[in-house]
């Protein structure tokens, strides 16, 4: 035998305790929706896992309703200790629940168990006990002393890492007072839907998170909602766009957190296993279904054959297969539409004259997958080195000195992420200064902690997530006394999120109407 | 880097060739000091990631029965007498008396004096007896020498000590590096008595034991070190190199292993040339073990998975596999008294 | 015998010369009571891309100076406007039609505003920046950084000279470089700014002004893709909104109009809405 094709080590499905159909979570319950229900596939076997119900323009209604009502009711009347108390319930329950979850959200998602359990889960609890802990101590969230919540926040995540961006959404919006109607993407609603369930575990008052599911037009009613005071979204450009644009004159405070086209910068002096090693995680880590992926490898010239033969060589030991085979390294691609767009996207970059290279592996016969490849020869000009195509596709592309790839890398509408790899500490740290990304790791990538902020420049979007400062995008400063005294303007202090003073002076008045 | 005269060289001024003259302090500094640095925290994860490999049923099988195949089973006290070294060979050839299919260790590993005991003990078990053993596997017999575990004499008595051992009969020589000589940047004369001990272990009729160079990670202290040791190792002519002499904390450990076996792949991308990796000290559990061979398999490949290219020096990691391996015979598990000391 | 004074000739700040607009145009600067004040230059769509092009090759310089240095510089444009009290006082009496005191009382205010920004430079990312404790072996520093070039509509009300200020100066701070389109009725303060920007320390192109019809104007900025953010604090009076969906296209940051006793008060937040915080991680080891 050979002892690299590991016997099948699938993580068991026994303690998943499924439903067949899912309705919507509004004001603490389950509830039919009033839209056409949908069905939910495993992207591994395209075999149908749930039906989940679509919420209709009255059903947001009644989320947002709910969500106000527990807003005025319940949680900004709560104390910020007892808030915090509920978010380490969560924390906790998500914790004992971590298995059920990895395996649902594998099941739904297509990504690897072994991400799942490792990262995805795991990031899951420590960003609800995280912001448990800011609840009681938002007067050192940066916003000047007694901040208050903003209201109801509306929160719509994408698929990639779907349970993890709802921890990200949900945890800070709750810690700092604001009550949620939150909508998963319509391709991995169903942990979502197993949180709501932790939700009515934990004892959490009804309405104070709502869980509504639904395709993109349920996401465009909730975000345009009147009753919202609070957008944030994760997912394309195109539609951060849209939605910046709808939310245009009204008082709803934004944060944006889109598509990306990082650059992985490898120099002559690397470290350069680590370098390989990062430059998989950077593009292959979960299908490179990732906004903050590497997907732009710049490497020396000088060391160019000698990194795409360790890597080609590194990438033939990737695993793609069954997620939930605990070996496997590559899952499948979420969605049909999705695989499509891989593919336009990289038959364009072979007609546009680069090379294309793969990695050898077995494709199974259902589901949705995408070998992991690579193209060599790009220029800065072709399709795939400035299209984010969300897969495992890494485009390479070379440079000469750090000025050029500096001036490569910015060279980019988008601003989400960057990595550099050199062994010489004072070169990384310059040119992490001049690297126009949100974030940048330096001999290492994809690393994420519910302390560290994450978010973009440029196209990428704006506020923060993670750490004070994705607190802050959920708070305003008290409200000012008028007076113009500079004494006074000492407290006006107000954190990084690119739209707080705007928004805060106009939701002060929201503030006023809604109450 | 992928076409490249080196492998048109004789073996052993492959490594001269590399440097690009004599194997002088400068030289070695120069070129050592040219190979690219590791980053702990990378190289950690990556360990710890090939770590998280499930290994099942059959995979776990052909695992643990190649685990035993690989050993070096060790005993390297100030109180070993030849009584104590037949036991271990008994145990080296019958590693669980209930199961006769269970396989034979690669070697034993004991201190230069124990050799000739272990060669009678082995009888025509003994890998020296001749190579068409037809179904019976043969057992090597190591021997650890240069003054070990310091290394701190002459080298006059160490290869000496060399000498005594492969003339009693060992295949192996189990040599340390001068770690002193190698910290204070003396790279030349780490090289030199590399050169000098591999010569050593010529025997009469011409042929030559085996040399593994153990770099006693643990006082080398960085994974750059340990990379450079490997180079230098490899350059001065080690069949092997092996990650430390089991008396020093830590000994092997996962990244460690993980940084020589990039060498010896790198040095095969080079000149074609298979080096053999061991890992040595702290490896007790069949779970551990399992992880050195995903990692032998996905860094080198699987052909590596042979004694002639990988080895455990170990002594209770026996025990441990012989319990799994019961585990997976008999459908139940075991207990340590159902396992033999040695 | 009275001398006959001479008037000045009003015209564009961009790159750090005083250009005529390039359309030729100029309109007529009017007293509170009607009088004529001077022909200022009618900026157009192209001033202001000239201006932005000045403000983008600027932004390396600025954005790349020591704070302390960017401190320095915006201390300076204090002290000289100090040394121009008399002029700006004037200006401010005969186009907003304010007595002597109350001129004096914004002048003074304006220059006690600067004073009060630049010394942020050095300090603002000690006070918004982190260092995050994530759990791994890895140093993480989160720090802001300036967005990069800040289109300003400045307040179309009274006080010229404190709105422009208010305006510009949080942009300012963290390394920004403006294009500014100044009060369009009262636009002789800004213009006089500009000559002592162009006098003082600061760089050209990191500041520029143009005058004319913000109406006219602001849509060519917000839509502009090389403009990093949109200040629309003066923008009440224009269709705004419209404004704010056109800076969507290339997702620029945006503040809103503002109004009232507490419009553009000084405040931190005002310089924080013009930076993006920057997360770096290193690994980190001793092996």
């Amino acid at each position: 035998m050979k002892f690299l094709d590991y016997a099948p080590a699938p993580e068991s499905q026994a303690l998943l305790n499924l439903k067949s159909d899912y309705g919507l979570f509004i004001n603490g319950e389950f509830t039919a929706g009033r839209g056409t229900p949908f069905q939910t596939i495993n992207p591994a076997t395209e075999q149908q896992i749930a039906m989940i119900a679509t919420a209709n323009e009255a059903d947001v209604d009644a989320a947002v309703s709910a969500a106000r009502r527990a807003y005025n009711g319940v949680w900004s009347r709560l104390s910020g200790s007892d808030r915090g108390k509920y978010l380490f319930r969560i924390a906790r329950l998500v914790q004992e629940r971590a298995r059920e979850l990895a395996v649902a959200e594998t099941l739904d998602n297509g990504k690897p168990i072994k991400e799942t359990r490792d990262v995805d889960i795991p990031l899951v609890a420590a960003w609800f006990f995280y912001y448990a802990g800011w609840a009681d101590k938002l007067d050192h969230a940066g916003v000047g002393p007694n901040p208050s919540s903003l209201g109801v926040a509306a929160q719509v995540i994408p698929w990639n890492f779907p349970l993890m961006m709802l921890a990200w959404k949900i945890a800070p919006a709750l810690a700092a007072g604001n009550t949620v109607v939150l909508k998963p993407a319509e391709t991995t609603s169903l942990t979502a839907l197993l949180f709501a369930e932790i939700l009515q575990q934990a004892d959490l008052p009804a309405g104070v998170v709502n869980i509504i599911t639904g395709d993109g037009s349920t996401g465009q009613a909730l975000v345009n909602h009147p009753g919202v005071n609070k957008v944030a979204f994760t997912g394309s450009t195109s539609v951060g766009r849209a939605i910046a644009r709808s939310v245009a004159g009204t008082d709803k405070k934004l944060s944006l957190e889109l598509g990306g086209k990082g650059a992985n910068i490898v120099f002559d002096d690397a470290p350069i296993d680590q370098a390989v090693e990062g430059i998989v995680r950077g593009i292959f880590f979960n299908q490179g279904h990732v906004c903050c992926a590497g997907s732009r490898l710049l490497v020396q010239e000088s060391i160019h054959d000698d990194v795409i033969d360790r890597l080609k060589r590194r990438m033939q030991t990737l695993r793609l297969g069954d997620p939930l085979d605990k070996n496997t390294d590559i899952g499948a691609i979420n969605s049909a539409e999705q695989l499509a767009r891989i593919r336009e996207l990289s038959d364009l970059g072979q007609q546009e004259g680069a090379e294309r290279w793969s990695a050898d592996c077995e494709i199974p016969e259902n589901g949705f997958w995408f070998a992991p490849t690579i193209f060599t020869n790009v220029s800065t000009s072709h399709r795939i080195a400035r299209d984010e195509i969300f897969g495992p596709v890494l485009s390479v592309l070379t440079f000469r000195t750090p000025a050029e790839a500096i001036a490569k890398a910015n060279n980019t509408p988008y601003g989400l992420s960057a990595g550099i790899w050199s062994d010489k500490g004072s070169r990384i740290l310059a040119i992490a200064d001049k690297l126009r990304a949100g974030v940048i790791w330096a001999n290492t990538f994809n690393q994420f902690d519910p302390s560290s902020p994450f978010g973009g420049y440029k196209e990428s979007g704006y506020g923060r997530e993670g750490g004070r400062h994705g607190l802050a995008a959920y708070l305003k400063p008290a409200v000012r006394s008028g007076s113009r005294s500079l004494a006074a303007a000492d407290h006006a202090t107000t954190p990084g999120s690119k739209k707080s003073a705007s928004a805060s002076k106009k939701s002060a008045s929201a503030e006023k109407a809604a109450k | 880097m992928t076409s490249t005269p080196l492998a048109t060289y004789q073996p052993d001024q492959r490594g001269l060739a590399l440097i690009g003259g004599e194997a002088t302090d400068a030289n070695l500094r120069r070129y050592l000091h040219g190979i690219p640095g590791i980053d702990a925290v990378g190289l950690e994860a990556r360990a710890a990631d090939l770590g998280t490999r499930s290994i099942k049923t059959s995979s776990k099988r052909w695992a643990i029965d190649t685990i035993i195949g690989l050993i070096d089973l060790t005993t390297l006290e100030g109180a070993d007498t030849p009584g104590k070294v037949r036991s271990l060979v008994a145990k080296a050839l019958v590693p669980d008396p209930g199961d006769p299919g269970c396989p034979r260790v690669a070697a034993v590993c004991v201190y230069g004096d124990m050799v000739g005991a272990a060669v009678t003990a082995l009888g025509s078990a003994h890998a020296a007896g001749g190579t068409a053993g037809g179904e019976v596997q043969r057992v090597r017999v190591a021997a650890v020498a240069t003054a070990f575990p310091s290394g701190r004499a002459s080298l006059a008595i160490k290869l000496a000590d060399v000498r005594d051992a492969v003339a009693a009969g060992a295949d192996e020589i189990d040599m340390v590096i001068d770690r002193g000589a190698f910290l204070a940047g003396r790279f030349g004369q780490v090289y030199d008595e590399i050169v000098a001990v591999k010569d050593a272990c010529r025997r009469a009729d011409g042929s030559m034991a085996h040399l593994k160079v153990i770099l006693e990670t643990g006082e080398l202290n960085t994974y750059d070190n340990v990379r450079r040791a490997s180079w230098l190792a490899i350059l001065a002519g080690g069949d092997f190199i092996k990650t430390s002499t089991g008396k020093v904390a830590p000994a092997a450990t996962l990244p460690v292993t993980l940084s020589m076996l990039e060498v010896v792949r790198d040095w095969h991308r080079l000149t074609g040339v298979r080096i053999g990796v061991k890992p040595a000290g702290g490896i007790r559990t069949s779970k551990d073990a399992i992880k050195y061979l995903v990692t032998v398999a996905e860094t080198v490949g699987e052909e590596w998975l042979t004694p002639h290219l990988f080895r455990f020096g170990a002594s209770s990691l026996l025990n441990d596999v012989l319990l799994q391996r019961q585990k997976m015979t008999t459908g139940h598990y075991s207990g340590p008294d159902y396992v033999t000391i040695d | 015998m009275n001398r006959l004074a001479i008037p000045k000739t009003y015209k564009l700040y961009i790159g750090g010369k005083f250009p005529r607009s390039e359309s030729g145009r100029v309109y007529e600067v009017l007293s509170h009571k009607g009088d004529f004040l001077a022909n200022a230059a009618k900026g157009s769509r192209k001033d202001a891309r000239d201006a932005v092009v000045a403000a983008r090759s600027a932004l390396p310089g600025w954005a790349g100076a020591t704070a302390y240095n960017r401190g320095q510089v915006l201390y300076r444009i204090a002290e000289l406007l100090e040394g121009r009290r008399v002029q700006f006082i004037d200006e401010i009496e005969s186009s907003e039609g304010v007595n002597a005191a109350a001129a004096s009382a914004q002048v003074d205010e304006a220059i006690d505003r600067w004073v009060w920004y630049a010394g942020w430079a050095d300090k603002y990312v000690q006070v918004t920046g982190n260092a995050n404790p994530v759990s791994g072996p890895f140093f993480n520093l989160s720090v802001p950084e300036p967005t990069g070039v800040v289109a300003i509509i400045a307040p179309q009300g009274r006080e010229s000279l404190l709105g422009l200020v208010s305006a510009i100066a949080p942009a300012l701070v963290a390394g920004n470089t403006v294009v500014v389109v100044a009060n369009e009725n009262a636009p002789l303060s800004a213009i006089s700014l500009g000559e002592v920007l162009a006098t003082s320390d600061v760089p050209g192109g990191v500041v520029n002004i143009v005058t004319g019809s913000p109406a006219e104007i602001a849509p060519w900025l917000a839509s502009h893709a090389d403009v990093n953010a949109l200040d629309l604090i003066g923008a009440g009076d224009l269709d705004w909104v419209e404004l704010q969906i056109s800076a969507a296209d290339t997702l620029k940051r945006v503040l809103l109009p503002e109004a009232g006793a507490d419009a553009a008060a000084p405040a931190l937040n005002r310089i924080l809405a013009f930076t993006e915080l920057k997360t770096v991680w290193h690994t980190k080891a001793v092996l």
